[in-house]
């Protein structure tokens, strides 16, 4: 079993990836769990997506043919099943998207990074809520402000930086799993005393552990959320 | 939507763990004639009566709601294995790695779809709570053993409702922990006595009418 090191969040390709996981519905409900478990939002899945989406198209046409085309009606509603679950899974994981860039709309906004993350309709969507809810803001009570309290930012312009923009807690604590042993994940935001110590981690066993320190790993593909 | 969770408290609904779990593979028996099904989640079938073969467990509550297949139980789920299951589990702290991750939820499908299956479906049912309780009531005792050194738990063989149930606490447990535990927090002890000395002690009391 190969072991590695937590420093070098290497990127799998997305194809190879695909190779090795069995379906796209299994990978789904894989990026779907990382995103409900994850604190801040994750890489938007495109390839993933756009991919599912075709092959609920695709289906959604043959179950209309089968449908009509007077194929036994059990395995016509078992098709739709079979659809509906995976429409669940692909509205499920944007809703919960469009949850976190509602809350930390911001914060997204302002920085480069988590804007990449987003698809374009994502990044047209954070674009239109940061509008309305810094008017909305700026309506109902900024505006009534005297000058120096006036920042949607800010908590006055004595702030030396962004006070008032909520952020992800990444110091949460998640629940994770690692698909294969992995030795020397720092800890380096743990306890003083602690900071050296390095972690190891079975595959298989769960463990609970400040995402902080497993972020990289979620990232690559390592270690699954749940 | 229906059942999507409050991400802030418990992760995952009770739907959505079931939804997850529906996805486990089971043996079924059909007793109808049907070509494979070439669906998203994979090819299954083709189905033919009194063949044994392997479909997700949604796919098997249905056919067996319309009554076109019967469910061959797992193999944990007798009450022999049960048996062995509970006894292990009372004797030792260790959480057995005998049953499946969505055992509760299978289960209760089971339940819920097949009783007429699963041969001698009240004790097994029983045997199963108990195996709940016996392993909640661990899973409790292993909490207490928290302390701020906790940086990361490590929990063996804990199954997906048991993680459901004790998710909110640990994460807010650890988190306490880590938080006060954080240099930027230790108070400052200047800070503390300057609070004002408490006044109420020396006021007289009011006599309380008899």
């Amino acid at each position: 079993m190969a072991s590695s090191s937590a420093a070098e969040g290497v990127s799998m390709d997305d194809d190879y990836e695909t190779l090795i996981a069995t379906t796209d519905v299994e990978l789904l409900k894989r990026a779907w769990r990382n995103e409900k478990a994850a604190p801040e939002i994750l890489r938007y899945e495109s390839k993933l997506v756009s991919r599912v989406n075709k092959v609920i198209q695709l289906m959604e046409e043959i179950v209309e043919e089968k449908s009509s085309g007077g194929t036994d009606p059990l395995s016509v509603s078992l098709y739709q099943m079979d659809l509906d679950r995976t429409l669940f899974l692909l509205r499920s994981y944007l809703r919960i998207r469009i949850q976190k860039i509602e809350k930390y709309v911001f914060h997204i906004q302002k920085t480069e990074e988590l804007r990449n993350r987003l698809s374009k309709y994502e990044k047209d969507f954070a674009k239109m809520c940061e509008n309305d809810l810094e008017q909305h803001l700026d309506e109902s009570v900024l505006s009534k402000l005297p000058k120096d309290y006036k920042s949607v930012l800010r908590q006055s312009s004595m702030s030396e930086e962004d006070d008032m923009v909520p952020e992800p807690q990444l110091d949460a604590f998640v629940l994770c799993r690692s698909k294969e042993y992995l030795t020397g994940i720092q800890l380096e935001d743990g306890p003083v005393d602690d900071r050296s110590k390095l972690f190891e981690m079975e595959p298989g066993v769960l463990h609970f552990i400040c995402y902080k320190s497993i972020k990289a790993l979620v990232e690559s593909g390592k270690i699954d959320l749940l | 939507m229906a059942g999507q969770s409050n991400h802030d408290l418990s992760l995952f609904s009770a739907e959505e763990l079931e939804f997850i779990a529906e996805d486990e593979i089971v043996d079924i028996v059909p007793n109808l004639k049907m070509s494979a099904l070439n669906f998203i989640s994979g090819d299954f079938g083709p189905f033919t009566p009194q063949i044994v073969t392997q479909v997700p467990l949604w796919l098997a509550t249905a056919l067996k709601k319309r009554g076109k297949c019967s469910i061959c139980p797992p193999q944990w789920m007798s009450v022999e294995k049960l048996s062995q299951v509970l006894e292990a589990e009372r004797d030792s702290q260790e959480m057995s790695d005998q049953l499946p991750f969505h055992y509760v939820e299978i289960s209760r499908l089971l339940f819920d779809h097949a009783r007429d299956n699963i041969p001698d479906v009240y004790m097994v049912r029983s045997l199963i709570e108990d195996i709940r309780n016996v392993r909640f009531h661990k899973v409790e005792t292993d909490l207490e053993a928290f302390n701020g050194r906790t940086i990361a738990v490590k929990i063996k063989n804990l199954s997906a409702m048991e993680v459901n149930i004790v998710r909110p606490f640990i994460g807010r447990a650890l988190q306490a922990f880590y938080k006060h535990d954080s240099p930027e927090l230790i108070p400052d002890p200047e800070r503390v006595s300057d609070r004002r000395p408490q006044v109420i002690n020396n006021a007289p009391r009011r006599q309380l009418r008899r």
